[in-house]
């Protein structure tokens, strides 16, 4: 980085580490922080869209799919997160190459499960062999972000449906006085009153979603874990930068970024529950 | 069916060091998944059974000390509380196996004066303690933050009918404060114990190693679906066994709950429901 980096063993003290902290894994390590951002911003959304299909469809008129939306949202509760975003990346990835492999090599009638092994034909490989690493990249940690939404949209589901329930009665019975359609009360009057009972829910969620980052390290994408274990360990004297066992220090600085990231984001949150409860009829509400 | 007795023979309390000494490699069957991914379960057990006995009483101490007007008390608390809430357990677990993996090479003697005595630090870096000591600070912290608002929510009315019969220290505590405090925190902390049988899934999966193959049911599931990549067998065989957890401890702390509820009348007593999504996280 710098022009006096080019022999770092003639180097000492701060110049030594500044050269230490700007080699290109460093870099790395401080582009999978923006990883971690990244995954955070996309994850949320997601969550909220699948949460709230699931609460919606836990209130369907069809038996079938209310069923299935509380089968979703029970899920969650009963089984550790950990085993899905272990299980879903790899199930959905073999459910793409399976479906692929129905569709492109129809000709090939060799079965796809031979023992212990999982043979798809080449065409319907994914990514496809001849793909550049970055889409390989692309692919692992978009299977990561579903895997992600798909765990956090059952909880926030769970808030959401919490949330419905708690709608004064008598604020819907009033929407359906008016001849409101069970459409009209559920855009008009049901939605826009649940926010502020989700909204304790939902805050504890995005904390929950924060310290669940890291987990991305499972699913075998180069995180801050990742690069905290590789540049932490031991260096010997063939590395330009030979170091003693530091991944303690390493993983100290993960503890200070995640504890600002959890501090700030609580002062943000509880600035906006002020906000809105102003007016509410809540006790929160009354008391402003 | 004999294969199946046969299996449960080999590798039912495999996770502890008992019976067949290699795991199943090829032609592996469903039993063997089965019983191997439920001798796991032992661990899970033993981690979040120890983290949340000691750590119940060690989060009554934190919630008091949060709550003491003392500043030279509530603030370690405070401090505690807010460094394990506020960072994922997950980098816990990295952070304090490669703090207990240099401390023996830092040496650790304490001179009494009389004699020196040799802390032994080696057993850190074992899962069985290691680890535990994480989940233990974890759900401590958890538990702590629960119990601390139950305890500031305690109504005053309780406090002064207990001066009026004149109870005063220890005994006010232990008849009237924590009592109160333990039906008030109970829903939520039925929630901690939960997420903390849950959280136990992560050991294996951090620095702590699984020595000699000694892992806990995740640990075995994901072996599985390495060796026979098919993750669509093991992985909901250890929802299975999570799913039959869950409802267990759901119904061990009912019996509690109804116990911390006995003297309340009928109707306003509360019935204990699980709620993923009311976590105080």
């Amino acid at each position: 980085m710098f022009s006096y980096c080019v022999d770092p063993k003639t180097l000492e003290g701060f110049m030594w580490l500044s050269c230490y902290v700007t080699t290109a894994k460093h870099m790395s390590f401080y582009f999978s922080f923006l990883v971690v951002i990244g995954l955070l911003s996309l994850a949320a959304p997601l969550a909220m869209a699948f949460g709230f299909a699931g609460a919606t469809a836990t209130r369907s008129s069809l038996s079938i799919i209310r069923s299935l939306g509380k089968g979703y949202l029970a899920m969650i509760r009963g089984i550790p997160d950990i085993v899905f975003f272990l299980f879903i990346p790899i199930a959905l990835d073999q459910a793409f190459e399976y479906l692929r492999h129905k569709v492109l090599c129809s000709d090939v009638t060799e079965p796809i499960r031979q023992g212990n092994d999982f043979v798809v034909c080449a065409a319907a490989k994914l990514p496809l062999n001849t793909a550049s690493e970055w889409v390989h990249d692309i692919y692992g940690f978009s299977l990561a972000l579903l895997a992600f939404g798909f765990v956090f949209g059952a909880f926030a589901g769970n808030v959401l449906s919490g949330a419905m329930t708690a709608v004064p009665k008598s604020q819907i019975e009033t929407g359906e006085a008016y001849g409101f359609s069970q459409r009209q009360v559920f855009r008009r009057i049901l939605i826009p009153q649940m926010w502020i009972y989700a909204l304790p829910g939902l805050s504890n969620l995005w904390m929950i979603l924060i310290k669940a980052t890291p987990l991305l390290f499972l699913l075998g994408i180069e995180d801050i874990v990742y690069w905290a274990k590789e540049l932490g360990g031991i260096k010997t004297g063939v590395y330009e930068y030979p170091h003693p066992d530091w991944r303690a220090w390493y993983f100290g600085v993960l503890m200070i970024f995640y504890l600002s990231l959890t501090y700030l984001s609580q002062s943000v949150l509880d600035k906006i529950s002020a906000r809105l409860s102003k007016g509410q009829a809540t006790m929160a509400g009354k008391a402003s | 069916m004999s294969s199946c007795f046969q299996s449960l023979s080999d590798y039912g309390l495999r996770s502890i060091g008992y019976g067949e000494r290699l795991l199943p490699k090829s032609d592996i069957t469903l039993c063997e998944q089965f019983v191997l991914i439920g001798s796991g379960m032992i661990w899970n057990i033993y981690f979040a059974v120890f983290a949340l006995l000691l750590g119940f009483f060690f989060a009554t101490v934190l919630a008091l000390g949060k709550n003491s007007n003392l500043p030279l008390f509530s603030a370690p608390c405070r401090l505690f509380i807010f460094i394990f809430r506020g960072s994922p357990l997950f980098i816990q677990f990295f952070f304090a196996y490669d703090l207990f993996v240099i401390l023996p090479r830092l040496g650790f003697d304490i001179d009494l004066g009389f004699l020196v005595v040799t802390v032994e630090t080696r057993w850190l870096t074992k899962a069985w303690l290691g680890a535990l000591i994480v989940l233990f600070f974890n759900t401590s912290a958890y538990a702590g933050e629960i119990f601390y608002g139950a305890l500031r929510a305690v109504p005053s009315q309780d406090l002064e009918s207990a001066d009026a019969f004149g109870f005063t220290g220890i005994k006010k505590f232990r008849r009237i404060i924590w009592p109160t405090m333990l039906r008030l925190a109970w829903p939520s902390y039925t929630n901690e114990a939960i997420f903390m049988f849950h959280a136990t899934t992560l050991v294996f999966f951090t620095g702590f190693p699984a020595w000699q193959q000694k892992g806990d049911a995740i640990y075995y599931a994901s072996y599985f679906a390495d060796k026979t990549f098919n993750p669509f067998i093991p992985y909901p065989i250890v929802g299975f066994y999570f799913i039959l957890l869950t409802l267990l401890i759901i119904g061990l702390f009912s019996l509690i709950n109804r116990r911390l509820n006995k003297h309340l009348p009928t109707n306003e007593r509360k019935r204990l429901r699980f709620n993923k999504y009311n976590l105080i996280r």
